[in-house]
Order: structure tokens, then C-alpha cells, then sequence
């Protein structure tokens, strides 16, 4: 729940993330799962504090059997649960409405040599450098993830590589190939790598709102340069294509306009725009916000004050600080694919990340994805 | 509001007609020589000459100015061209084995090339081999109704003319092998036909040449064999002595034999004579060979003037009724690469005193050049004699700098400057040494200009500026010379006042591991009439000049390199500045890009010169579809396919200032402008670097009368730092109502309006990744246009160029016309930076065709499409110049009549056919963009070159970080507050 030092060293940390099932029904009882879960993330005798998350987004401790049952029930049909170590400085490990606040992450985790002054490890939210950040959720497609990356001001590289790919496309015609641009190497110690927002293989579809189809890989090369100083690139992540399929094809039926599943930052304080889920629609209204006139442009460039872009009347200017601090406590990515896996009512899955809260899906109704989108940013 | 439909001009219609007045893409016509020629013809009656390539093109040439081009739908290479006599038709053999017939037809009262009919070779059934019916021979009858072609096979078919019809009354060898007798058969075949020859003076028996060394008089009518001759050595080729007694036969030994054809001996065994000429010794094979009668020494047939030879590089006519056989200047085909090209310079408008003054100074050098003597005088020019001179200057590996004239279609020679005279290069005495001593065999007397060797590579021509009203002229090297030179009418003799500027400016830590600078002569010199030196500077450290610019009027150049940039005085012989502009941690810049580029070409060249030798000498027939073949061609697919599993990855990161060569002047420029404030204007320079910076000074200029007295000096005034660090690739100063700058010496001399001084000056400058407008003299962002992020496309080469408009002359407007690495045009009002048009020009692959363009400032262009042809190309809907000639054709029957609904082909050939780059190996083709690459100067591709080397931004930059030298505090301030108002935001934010 803590920020902690101003100068975040972001790469330091470390989240992994463990999917698992469960009987629902042959759970047994809290003491058990701890060790299941000490077992699963390999961490035995790491005391730590378990956490997971409902439905109105609030992170509830699990301590006992009571809640650990309590938890499970909720599974719908994932459930998330946070591991923390217990040795960090965690005063109020599950407030109310933690998930939601944007100015905190939940960051509690510290390095051993911290530990000794833990005072020293709160800082004022305005102290961070925003590094990334996840915009446009509303108005993109679930299976797209716009990412701004903040290069300017840091002395990190950029640290990632770009190649030429195929692209499967959906069409009613039917599967189709396509020529497409992809990630292809996170260098470590990165920006890309230390925002854990982008991944090997993720397809990039934009650059600064322009569509990067028919461009050769020399051309979105040449964009990304040409932007690096504040580089917002749209990509469809790689994994959701692999395993997620049906889950999101019952959302989609649903008629919920989620954002992105496991990508969506903060969009819980405004209504998803209802065009959100056409992809059509929001290459065209970014086009707009971005277009060709110099004041546009700029405008974006506006969006470095996180207040002052507000496309679609879209509230989400402080979501992104929040990212920051997320990212800095989780060095992963989220894999948003991995929460949604369909599962009958027997199954529930868990995702784990080592040390402190961590993307974890739950469920297909809108409001738990708002709040996996908190999750997921950080 | 306002602003919005501002944006939407693009749908305005009368704005989309005047785009439509002003600006249309074309390309227009070819010059030079074509790339890799493999076929000649010639049509005495029409007195045209037609030249097949490799590429597929045909092209077909008459009088000066009269020019064709055809290509061929798929791109083979032409093998045979052979021209129906009078009748205005070609036929063409292609390596596809293929065969097209080509019509020159007559359209909005000009003629065109136009393809009419194309005929495959069947295969023969029952075998399955198609190289049995592979066209090794085609023999045309004079009565130009029949076509016979022989075949790999043996096989000798019969077409008829023009419908391309397939007569069926194909001669086999089986037929032949029946007359011939046993002990010569042994059980061989005869072997492809080699050689199909018309008898001449009875057209209906033909001379049929086996490989093997039979020979066979067949007549067509009573189809039998009427004379045998029973050669064993290895046939290439045959020929008619004009009486139809005799023949003559070359072999692959080097030699030759002649042959008696009697109707008394149908069966020969021996010829009368023969010879092997260059012997004793069997030597390479004679795979051409031509008898004509001649009488003492002269050729007495008036259409046998001149032997036209067609060599891989340039065509050599050679004059047969003079004594001594002289070579004809040619007034087209002009082999502009007989040294590389590295550089080129246009310049329209070129006044009548410094056009005739040029002239006479080529005169001077080439007596004889006048092209009376031509030959190839077929057709009409219909095109109006240009309304204005134009010069194109080529620069060149070996320090020439070529003067054509570029006012029409066909560029013509007319003056050549050498620079190489005034240094002691190591090479100055070997040329004499060589020729005197020693005795060469064959005594072959050389003929032509191709010589792509340079002496000494630091001779090469890098940059070119001229001032054409003063007729001054400053050419820059490879070592850092920078020559300004003087047109004189006269000859003279005299010293060259020479001056070394330091660009390093006590830089420290930095070594020079680069070549010497070239040492000049001591002593005078004798100089012909024409472009004499004068002064020489030369640069320290020696690397190649990157950019030079002059300014007659002032007295002034200015020249840079990778270290820095230097401005001196030529007419007091006197430094005024030099500025460092290396990056402390470039360490790249000190290597001197020739040791290791040099190197590289070296290899590069000679590997390239491998494969072409391979290309061309390796097989005699090509490519044969067999069994062997297609499993190595499936090897070759599958080592291809193993390339690519390894995909080609980017790295993306933002340039730095670290990058390497960051210090490189990419431009330079003068101008009368307002740097220091707005109300007085002055001489200032700009420098623009490859990392993005821009430095201006102001300079105190003293007037005409004092030039003697007072120095020159210069105070730097501002320094631009440009916040996305692109190279900056031009720079460019707009009046008051946004027109570029007149030249120097234009207003003065009332050639030009006087530039407006009376509104705000800007500066438009064009970086790699951006334009951008900033207004003078506070440099406040005003306009810019991202292009890179935009498009995903870099400049490459950008001007200002004046389009006037096709339904009036009185409306013209400027544009800033762009080409990018993609070879693509982009075209921009000024100083609205709006774009207005988008072409595709050349293949993004073809790097040096991107690298060798320059634009003329009336909306024109030419590029590189080989190292031996420019392509020219137009932008203007107005200013065109495309060959427009009458080729007036009799013929019994007209095909065209029936196919004149079908298209034109495009005109274009080499190296803007779409699928040529299939028809080459892809080693070829990456080697050759390595090497032009390589030859490109300098070489300054990024980011992807720097794409390997990690690089992080420094500090928070937001604004472009101008610095200011002249102004006061107070008025910085106002400068940044009118940027930040400008654009509308807080002051902390990027413009990159």
C-alpha cells in the first residue's frame, strides 16, 4: 500500500504471477492453501500475507478459514490473490477501497537493505516519475492496450525491439494473414521492460495514434524514433490470442464494453464510452485528437500533464500516476490472457504474484474489470 | 472554426485545381547510357539504331532528340533486337526465350513504341526439355515476310511476318543427318544452331551453322540440302561474302576460315583457307564475325560509313571513310560514368554569357565536337527548342566536374573540368610510362572513355556550388579541398594561393587516422581557357567537405565537414571562421571515413566486378530448365527460407548526442536577413549539423569599394538546437512574403524581384524527421510538419522549387519538394508547410538512385537509375521535357491499326521496372545497395545504421534550446513566451 522511495528502482522488484485451479468444494481450509500457495511460488518459510480482491475492488486479507472460504465463493470464476511479504512495513495492509486509489499502489514490498528504515521508504505521489502509463482504455477494443512510455526524463533506453511478423486476422471472410509488426526483444533493465506493459510478441498497431498497417517495419521504426520522446504505442498483446478466446467471446456477448481485459488502467471514474469496443471508432477519434495540425500534436504532447488530456470527456488524467507507482512495484506484465480462463463453477483459478498485490482477473462483469484494470496497472 | 476549415483545404475544389495546374508527376525521359546493354540494331533505311537491356527495355535512337523507349511486359533480358528494314518494326529475342514485335506508331501526332504481338516457341511433343526449343539464332529475310529461328535443338523453325504465325514447315536435324554421311555422323548430334545466314543473292537458300562445325546451304523451296560443309572445329558464327561464292566461318579457337560454296562439290571437308589471327595459339573464340568489301582501305558501300560498336559501358562509333578510322563524338548515349559519378548540380536558367563562354571553353578542349558526323540521323525532333538553358554538373571520383547540357532530351557533353592538376598525386607520371613502354598484344588501339579507376580516390568531387551570374565555381573533395575557380576566357599561367583551415579549433584528445590532405603543386600551373583555380583551402583534418556553399557578391564561402565548418574570405585570401562542431564523445569522425569506407568499396567493387564478370562471360546460353537445375534452384529457396528464420529486428531508441558523426555539416547557407533584430537586416550564414543543431552568425560585410581593406567578421548570433536532434539537411531563409531569398547578384542585376523586407524574415528548416518554419530574427517556432511521425519516412533531399501554373503563366507558386528514404515525393506550400502532393518516384530499395537526386527550381529532377543513366522526371504540370519526335514509317501491313486501342507501355526503363529486382539474384541486389551505400557520401543513414548502439537521452529538453548571442535577457524571455503562447500550451513541453 506504500509508495515508497522517490527514486524507484523499479527493476529491483519482482512480481511472478502462478495460475492454478481449485475445487471450489475441496478447498480445506486456510492453513493448507497458505502452503499450498508457499509450494506453488516455491517461497517456503517466506512469511507472507495473503490478500485478495472482490468485488467492489477493496483488497480483503485472507487469514483464516472463514475468509479464505469467503474468498472462494466469490471466485466468478477467477479469483486473485495477492501475496505479500509479511516483513515489509504494511500498517494497513486492506483499506477500503485500496484498489481504487489511484495515488497509491500497492507497492508494500521493499528491498532487505530498506527494511531498516521504513519511514524513509514514503513518498509524496507527486515526488514519482511517471515511467508509463495505460491510456484510452474506454475507447479501445478489450483486446487492444495503448502504452505511453515516458523516456523523457529518464536515463533509461527505451530497451525494446521491433520485427516483422504475421498477423491472424478475424474477418467474416475468415482467417486472415496479414503482415504485421511485432515486438521482439524487451532489453533488460529497460523502460519497455520495466513497465511491464509490453511484452515479446505483442503486435504493435499504432504509433502516436497512426496506424502502422502497410507500413514496413523500417517506417514504424522511423515513427517510434521520431517519437520516442514520448512514445504511446498501441499493441494487441500476444498472449490473449493464445488462450482466451471463449472467455472473451462470452464477454463480448455479454454486450459489456469492458476495457481491455487485465489492460485498462483507472477507467473505473468515467462510463466506457459506448463506441469503445469499435476499433474503427477509436483509430478515428484518436485521429482527430492527434491529427494533422500542429496544435493537436501537440496537444498530445499535452497529455505529459495528466490532466489536461481528456479524450471523450474521459476522466482518466490522474489513473496514470497511479500506473507509475504500480509499475514500479511489479517488474511484470500483466498477462491479462491468463485471468481469463474460462472455467466452470469447479474450477476457479488463482493468480499469485510473489510478493504483493498483483493483476489477478476475476470476472467478465464490467465493474470487476474496472477494478482489474486498477489491478493490472499495477 | 477558423482553423478547421483551414484544415480541410485538402477538400476544397478550387484549391484541388489549382494543385491540378501546378504540379503533375512524370518521368520523362532517360539519359546517359543505358545500364547493361545486351542488344544492338541498326535500320538503314530509317536510320534509326535500337538497343536492347538486360532489364527488358528497348530503346531506339535517331537524330539528337529523337528517342523511344519500350519494356517489355516481363523483365528479361533482350538477347536479340533486329529491326524489320523501313518498316519501322522490331522484333526481339528475350532470354525467356520469347520473341516480340514492336511497332513504332504514330499518336497525338508523335510517335511511340508500342508492342504488338509476341510469339512463344512451342515445345516439340514427346519431349519433355523446353531447351530444345530454345532460340539460340533468329535469321530475318531481307524480304522481311519470313522469320527462321534456330534453336538449342537443332531445329530450325519458320514464322511468318508480321502476324507471328508459326509456319509448318519446321527443318529437324533428322531431315539434315539423312544427306549427311556416316563417318561424320558417329552417332552426335550436330549440336544448337549457331548461326542462321540469308544467301545474298538468292534469297530462297539459307546458311545453317551446327555448333558441332557443319555448315548446311538449305533452299527452302525444294526443302533440300544443297551444299554441305563438313567442319569439325566448334562453330560461333557465319557470314556471306557478297557474291554468294564464299562464307566465311569463326570458331571458338580464335580462328576463322573461309569457305568455297560451289554447286560442282555439295560436299566440303576443307576450307580454303584458315587463320587463326591472333595465334598461333588457340585464343578466346571469335563469336562475331562480318565481311564487307572494301576498296584500298575505304569502305566504298555508302551505308557501311561507320562500324557502331556497343559495349557493355558506352558506345564507340568509329568513323570508316576518314583515314585512320576516328571515333564519332556521339550526341546522345553519353557514357556519364566513365568515372563514378559522386555528385551532381543543376542549374536552370543559365544566362547567355556563361552559357556561351562554356561552350567555347569545351570547344577548346574537343575541337571536333560538333555532331555533324552522326550517323543514326533518323526521325524528326518535334520538341520547341528549350525556352531556357540548362547545365547539369556531374562531379566525379577522379575530380572532374562535367558540364552537360541538360536544356533538352538528349544531355550532351560540353565541357569538362579536371581538379586534379593542381595536386602532385602519385599517379601523375604512370599514364605516359605505361603507354610508351610497353608493347601490347594484340595490338589493339584503345578507344572510348570508360575508366572507372581512379587514381586516387581523395580526388573525388563531393560538393558543387556555383554562382552563375559571376561565373565563380567551388567544387569540394574527399581530402578537404575546396577549390573556387574563376571562368577565364583565356589561358593562363599562374600560382594557386593556397590556405589551411583548422576545424578542430584546439580540440583535444583527437587524432586524424584518416587519409593525407592532398598535396598541392608548388609553382604555376597552366590552365586552359575555362574554369581556372584560383584558391585553394583545404580543410584539417582532411575529411571529405560534407556541404559547401558560395556567395559571389560577398566574397564568401563556406565549407564543412564532419569536424566543423570554416568560412573564408577568397578575395583577401583570409580565414574569417572556423567552428568544431564534434561531439566530445564522437570518436567515429576521427577515423576519416575513407580509410575505412574505402576498404570497404574496394571490396565491394571488386566482388561486384566478379559477379558481373561471372554474369556475362560465365554462359554463353542461359539459364536451362533441367532436372539438376530445378533442385538447385529448390536449395537455393530453402537457404533463403533459412535466412529468414532469424528475423531482422530494430532497435528503438531516440537519437542522442552521443550519436557518432553528430558533428557532420549537413548544409550551409547565406543570407541577407534578420538575425540580430527586426529592423535591420545583413549578411548571416547558417550551419546545420547532423545532430540537429543550428548555428547562424551574423556577418559584417564591407562594401564593394573596401573589400580590400576590411576583413570580414562574424558574430555568432544564434544556436538552435532542434529537439528531436535529426540531421538538419536544410536550411533556408523566406522574405516577408514567404518567397525563398533571390541569389546573390540577381537583384542587383534586376534578374529577380528583390526579396521583401518590409514583413518578418523566417527560417525554414528542414531536418531529417521534420520541417519546421521559426520566424526571424526571435527563431519562434511558427509552422512545422512532422513528417517521420506522420508517414514513417526520413528526407532525404529537399528544395524550394517555383511552380507555375498550366492555365497561367502569371500564377506560380513555391513548394518545398521532398524526396524521402522510401523514394517517395512529398510537396509543401510555403511557409504553411501544408502538403499538397504525393509521388512514387523511385525504389525505396534503390539507395543511390535517392542519394544522386537533385531537383531543378522549376519543378524538375533527376536521379541515378545506374551509374551510367539519369533519369529525368517532372513535377511541374507545366515544365516538362520529354523527348517528342516523328518516325514516319511506310508498311505493307499495318498491325497498329487493330491494336492502337491498347495502352501505351510506360516509357520508363531500368531501374524504374517494378519487377526487375526479381529477375536478379538477391546476393546481387544486396550487394549492389551495400555498394551504393558504400559509394554514397557520406553515408549517413540513421537511425538504423546507429540502430546497434544503445543510446539514452540527456535532461529534460522542452523547447528547441536556442541560445541566444545578440539579444538581452528580457528579449529571451519574450522569445520563449512567444513560443510557449504560439503553440498554445505550458511552457515544459516538448515540440519535437
Amino acid at each position: 500500500m506504500t509508495p515508497h522511495s522517490n527514486d524507484l528502482q523499479y527493476d529491483l522488484f519482482e512480481a511472478e504471477y502462478r495460475r492454478f485451479a481449485l475445487k471450489r468444494n475441496g478447498a480445506g481450509g486456510f492453513q493448507e492453501f497458505y502452503q499450498l500457495l508457499q509450494t506453488i511460488h516455491r517461497i517456503p518459510g517466506v512469511d507472507v500475507l495473503l490478500g485478495y480482491a472482490d468485488i467492489h475492488g477493496d483488497l480483503l486479507p485472507i487469514n483464516n478459514d472463514d475468509n479464505f472460504h469467503k474468498a472462494l465463493s466469490l471466485a466468478n470464476p477467477l479469483l486473485r490473490i495477492i501475496i505479500q511479504r509479511r516483513d515489509v512495513d504494511v500498517s494497513v495492509p486492506f483499506p477500503t477501497g485500496s484498489l481504487q486509489r489511484r495515488k497509491k499502489g500497492l507497492a508494500g514490498l521493499h528491498q532487505p537493505k530498506q527494511k531498516s528504515k521504513p519511514a524513509l521508504l514514503i513518498g509524496l505521489p507527486q515526488d514519482f516519475r511517471q515511467i508509463s502509463s495505460i491510456i484510452d482504455v474506454d475507447i479501445l477494443p478489450e483486446t487492444h492496450l495503448r502504452v505511453r512510455l515516458h523516456k523523457h526524463g529518464t536515463n533509461k533506453p527505451l530497451g525494446f525491439y521491433i520485427r516483422d511478423g504475421v498477423s491472424v486476422r478475424v474477418t467474416p471472410q475468415g482467417v486472415e494473414k496479414v503482415p504485421g509488426v511485432f515486438i521482439s526483444r524487451l532489453v533488460k533493465g529497460g523502460l519497455a521492460e520495466s513497465t511491464g506493459l509490453l511484452g515479446v510478441n505483442d503486435e504493435i498497431l499504432e504509433v502516436n495514434g497512426i496506424d502502422v498497417a502497410g507500413k514496413s517495419l523500417d517506417q514504424v521504426t522511423d515513427m517510434m524514433v521520431a517519437n520516442s520522446h514520448n512514445l504511446i504505442v498501441t499493441v494487441k498483446p500476444a498472449n490473449q490470442r493464445v488462450n482466451n478466446t471463449m472467455h472473451r467471446a462470452s464477454k463480448t456477448s455479454a454486450g459489456n464494453s469492458s476495457a481491455g481485459s487485465g489492460s485498462s488502467a483507472l477507467s473505473h471514474d468515467s462510463a466506457p464510452s459506448p463506441a469503445s469496443q469499435n476499433a474503427s471508432q477509436y483509430s478515428n477519434s484518436n485521429s482527430v485528437a492527434e491529427g494533422d495540425s500542429d496544435d493537436d500534436t501537440d496537444l498530445i504532447l499535452e497529455n505529459d500533464n495528466l490532466s489536461t488530456y481528456m479524450p471523450h470527456r474521459m476522466t482518466n488524467g490522474n489513473g496514470s500516476h497511479a500506473n507509475a507507482l504500480s509499475s514500479g512495484a511489479f517488474a511484470h506484465r500483466p498477462l491479462p490472457q491468463s485471468v481469463s480462463l474460462p472455467s466452470s463453477s469447479s474450477l476457479s483459478s488463482l493468480t499469485t504474484p510473489t510478493h504483493n498485490g498483483s493483476p489477478t482477473k476475476t470476472s467478465s462483469s464490467q465493474e470487476s474489470m474496472r477494478e482489474d484494470g486498477n489491478f493490472i496497472t499495477l | 472554426m477558423m482553423k478547421f476549415r483551414f484544415r480541410r483545404q485538402g477538400n476544397d475544389p478550387h484549391r484541388e485545381k489549382i494543385k491540378q495546374d501546378l504540379f503533375a508527376f512524370s518521368k520523362t525521359v532517360e539519359h546517359g547510357f543505358p545500364n547493361q546493354p545486351s542488344a544492338l540494331a541498326y535500320d538503314p533505311k530509317l536510320q534509326l539504331m535500337a538497343i536492347g537491356t538486360k532489364s527488358g527495355a528497348i530503346k531506339i535512337y535517331g537524330a539528337p532528340g529523337v528517342e523511344m523507349t519500350g519494356l517489355h511486359k516481363d523483365t528479361a533480358a533482350v538477347t536479340q533486337i533486329h529491326f524489320l528494314y523501313g518498316q519501322g518494326r522490331i522484333l526481339s529475342l528475350l532470354d525467356d526465350n520469347t520473341i516480340h514485335l514492336w511497332e513504332i506508331v504514330q499518336r497525338e501526332n508523335r510517335s511511340h513504341l508500342v508492342e504488338v504481338h509476341s510469339f512463344n516457341l512451342p515445345g516439340r511433343p514427346g519431349i519433355e526439355s523446353t531447351s530444345a526449343t530454345r532460340v539460340t539464332v533468329m535469321l530475318l529475310k531481307l524480304s522481311c515476310d519470313l522469320l527462321a529461328l534456330g534453336t538449342e535443338g537443332g531445329g530450325v523453325h519458320f514464322l511468318e511476318l508480321p502476324t507471328l504465325t508459326l509456319l509448318n514447315k519446321s527443318l529437324f536435324q533428322d531431315e539434315i543427318m539423312q544427306s549427311v554421311p556416316e563417318e561424320y555422323k558417329c552417332g552426335k548430334s550436330l549440336g544448337p544452331v549457331e548461326s542462321l545466314q540469308e544467301h545474298p543473292q538468292d534469297s530462297d537458300k539459307i546458311l545453317i551453322g551446327y555448333s558441332r562445325g557443319l555448315v548446311v546451304l538449305w533452299d527452302l523451296n525444294s526443302r533440300h540440302v544443297v551444299n554441305l560443309i563438313l567442319g569439325k572445329q566448334q562453330l560461333e558464327s557465319l557470314v556471306w561474302e557478297r557474291s554468294g561464292n564464299s562464307f566465311v566461318s569463326s570458331h571458338s579457337d580464335g580462328g576463322y576460315m573461309v569457305w568455297a560454296v560451289s554447286s560442282s562439290n555439295p560436299c566440303t571437308h576443307d576450307p580454303i583457307s584458315s587463320t587463326v589471327p591472333y595465334g598461333p595459339f588457340p585464343c578466346k573464340a571469335v563469336n562475331k564475325i562480318l565481311w564487307r568489301t572494301t576498296e584500298s582501305g575505304c569502305v566504298h558501300c555508302s551505308c557501311n560509313k561507320s562500324l557502331v560498336v556497343l559495349l557493355e559501358e558506352e558506345l564507340v562509333v568509329i568513323d570508316l571513310q576518314m583515314a585512320g578510322w576516328p571515333t564519332v563524338p556521339a550526341p546522345y548515349l553519353a557514357p556519364l560514368h566513365s568515372s563514378a559519378i559522386t555528385c551532381s548540380c543543376h542549374i536552370s536558367n543559365v544566362p547567355p554569357k556563361l552559357w556561351e563562354r562554356v561552350i567555347s571553353a569545351g570547344q577548346q578542349q574537343c575541337p571536333l565536337q560538333n555532331y555533324e558526323n552522326w550517323p543514326i540521323c533518323g526521325g524528326k525532333n518535334l520538341a520547341p527548342d528549350p525556352k531556357q538553358k540548362e547545365l547539369l554538373l556531374t562531379g566525379h571520383e577522379d575530380g572532374t566536374v562535367r558540364f552537360w547540357d541538360a536544356s533538352g532530351v538528349s544531355l550532351k557533353p560540353l565541357y569538362k573540368l579536371s581538379t586534379a592538376n593542381i595536386f602532385q598525386t602519385d599517379c601523375d607520371h604512370n599514364d605516359s610510362l605505361t603507354q610508351a613502354g610497353e608493347e601490347e598484344w594484340p595490338p589493339f588501339r584503345k578507344v572510348g572513355c570508360f575508366d572507372p579507376y581512379s587514381d586516387d580516390p581523395r580526388l573525388g568531387i563531393q560538393k558543387i556550388s556555383v554562382c552563375k551570374y559571376s561565373g565563380k565555381l567551388v567544387v569540394a573533395g574527399t581530402a578537404g579541398q575546396v577549390i573556387v575557380m574563376v571562368l577565364s576566357d583565356e589561358k593562363s599561367d599562374h600560382m594557386i594561393d593556397v590556405a589551411t583551415v583548422d576545424l578542430l579549433q584546439d580540440r583535444e584528445g583527437f587524432t586524424w587516422k584518416g587519409h593525407d590532405r592532398l598535396p598541392p603543386k608548388s609553382g604555376s600551373v597552366v590552365f586552359a581557357p575555362g574554369f581556372q583555380p584560383v584558391v585553394l583551402v583545404q580543410c584539417m583534418p582532411p575529411a571529405a567537405v560534407t556541404a559547401v556553399t558560395l556567395h559571389a557578391e560577398w566574397n564568401l564561402i563556406a565549407f564543412g565537414t564532419s569536424h566543423g565548418f570554416g568560412l573564408f574570405d577568397y578575395h583577401r585570401r583570409s580565414p574569417v571562421l572556423a567552428r568544431c562542431t564534434l561531439h566530445p564523445n564522437d570518436s567515429l569522425a576521427m577515423e576519416g571515413p575513407l580509410s575505412r569506407v574505402k576498404s570497404l568499396k574496394k571490396s565491394l567493387r571488386q566482388s561486384f566486378r566478379r559477379i558481373r564478370k561471372s554474369r556475362v562471360s560465365g554462359k554463353k546460353r542461359a539459364v536451362v530448365y533441367s532436372p539438376t537445375n530445378k533442385v538447385q534452384e529448390a536449395n537455393a529457396q530453402l537457404a533463403e527460407h533459412d535466412a529468414e528464420v532469424t528475423p531482422v529486428q530494430r532497435r528503438i531508441e531516440p537519437r542522442s548526442a552521443d550519436d557518432s558523426l553528430s558533428g557532420v555539416v549537413r548544409c550551409l547557407c547565406f543570407a541577407d536577413t534578420f538575425l540580430r533584430d527586426g529592423t535591420h537586416h545583413g549578411p548571416t550564414m547558417w550551419a546545420g549539423t547532423n545532430s540537429g543543431s543550428v548555428y547562424a552568425y551574423a556577418l559584417d560585410v564591407p562594401s564593394q569599394e573596401k573589400f580590400s581593406e576590411q576583413s570580414v567578421e562574424a558574430l555568432l548570433g544564434k544556436e538552435i538546437q532542434l529537439m528531436h536532434r535529426a540531421p538538419v539537411v536544410s536550411i533556408a531563409v523566406l522574405d516577408g512574403r514567404g518567397n525563398p531569398l533571390p541569389e546573390p547578384y540577381e537583384v542587383s542585376r534586376d534578374l529577380a524581384k528583390a526579396a521583401d523586407m518590409q514583413g518578418s524574415h523566417s527560417v525554414l528548416i528542414a531536418s531529417e524527421e521534420q520541417f519546421k518554419v521559426f520566424m526571424l530574427p526571435k527563431v519562434s517556432a511558427k509552422t512545422k510538419f512532422k513528417l517521420t511521425a506522420h508517414e514513417g519516412c526520413r528526407v532525404r533531399k529537399v528544395a524550394l522549387s517555383n511552380f507555375t501554373s498550366v492555365s497561367s503563366e502569371e500564377y506560380s507558386e513555391n513548394a518545398l519538394v521532398c524526396l524521402t528514404n522510401l523514394g517517395d515525393i512529398h510537396m509543401f506550400s510555403v511557409p504553411a508547410l501544408r502538403p499538397q502532393v504525393r509521388y512514387d518516384c523511385i525504389r525505396k530499395e534503390d539507395i543511390s538512385g535517392i542519394a544522386s537526386c537533385v531537383f531543378t527550381k522549376t519543378g524538375q529532377g533527376f536521379y541515378l537509375i545506374s551509374p551510367s543513366e539519369y533519369e529525368r522526371f517532372s513535377l511541374s504540370a507545366r515544365v516538362i521535357t520529354e523527348p517528342l519526335c516523328r518516325v514516319d514509317v511506310e508498311r505493307p501491313h499495318d498491325l497498329s491499326a487493330h491494336s492502337g486501342s491498347s495502352t501505351p507501355l510506360p516509357p520508363q526503363a531500368n531501374g524504374t521496372h517494378k519487377t526487375q529486382a526479381e529477375s536478379k539474384s538477391v546476393e546481387t541486389e544486396g550487394l549492389l545497395d551495400e555498394m551504393r551505400s558504400a559509394l554514397s557520401s557520406p553515408v549517413l543513414d540513421s537511425p538504423n545504421s546507429s540502430a546497434d548502439i544503445t543510446l539514452d537521452t540527456t535532461g529534460e529538453l522542452t523547447v528547441e534550446d536556442v541560445k541566444d548571442f545578440l539579444m538581452t535577457v528580457d528579449e529571451a524571455e519574450n522569445n520563449f513566451r512567444n513560443i510557449t503562447e504560439e503553440d498554445g500550451r505550458p511552457p515544459g513541453i516538448l515540440i519535437n
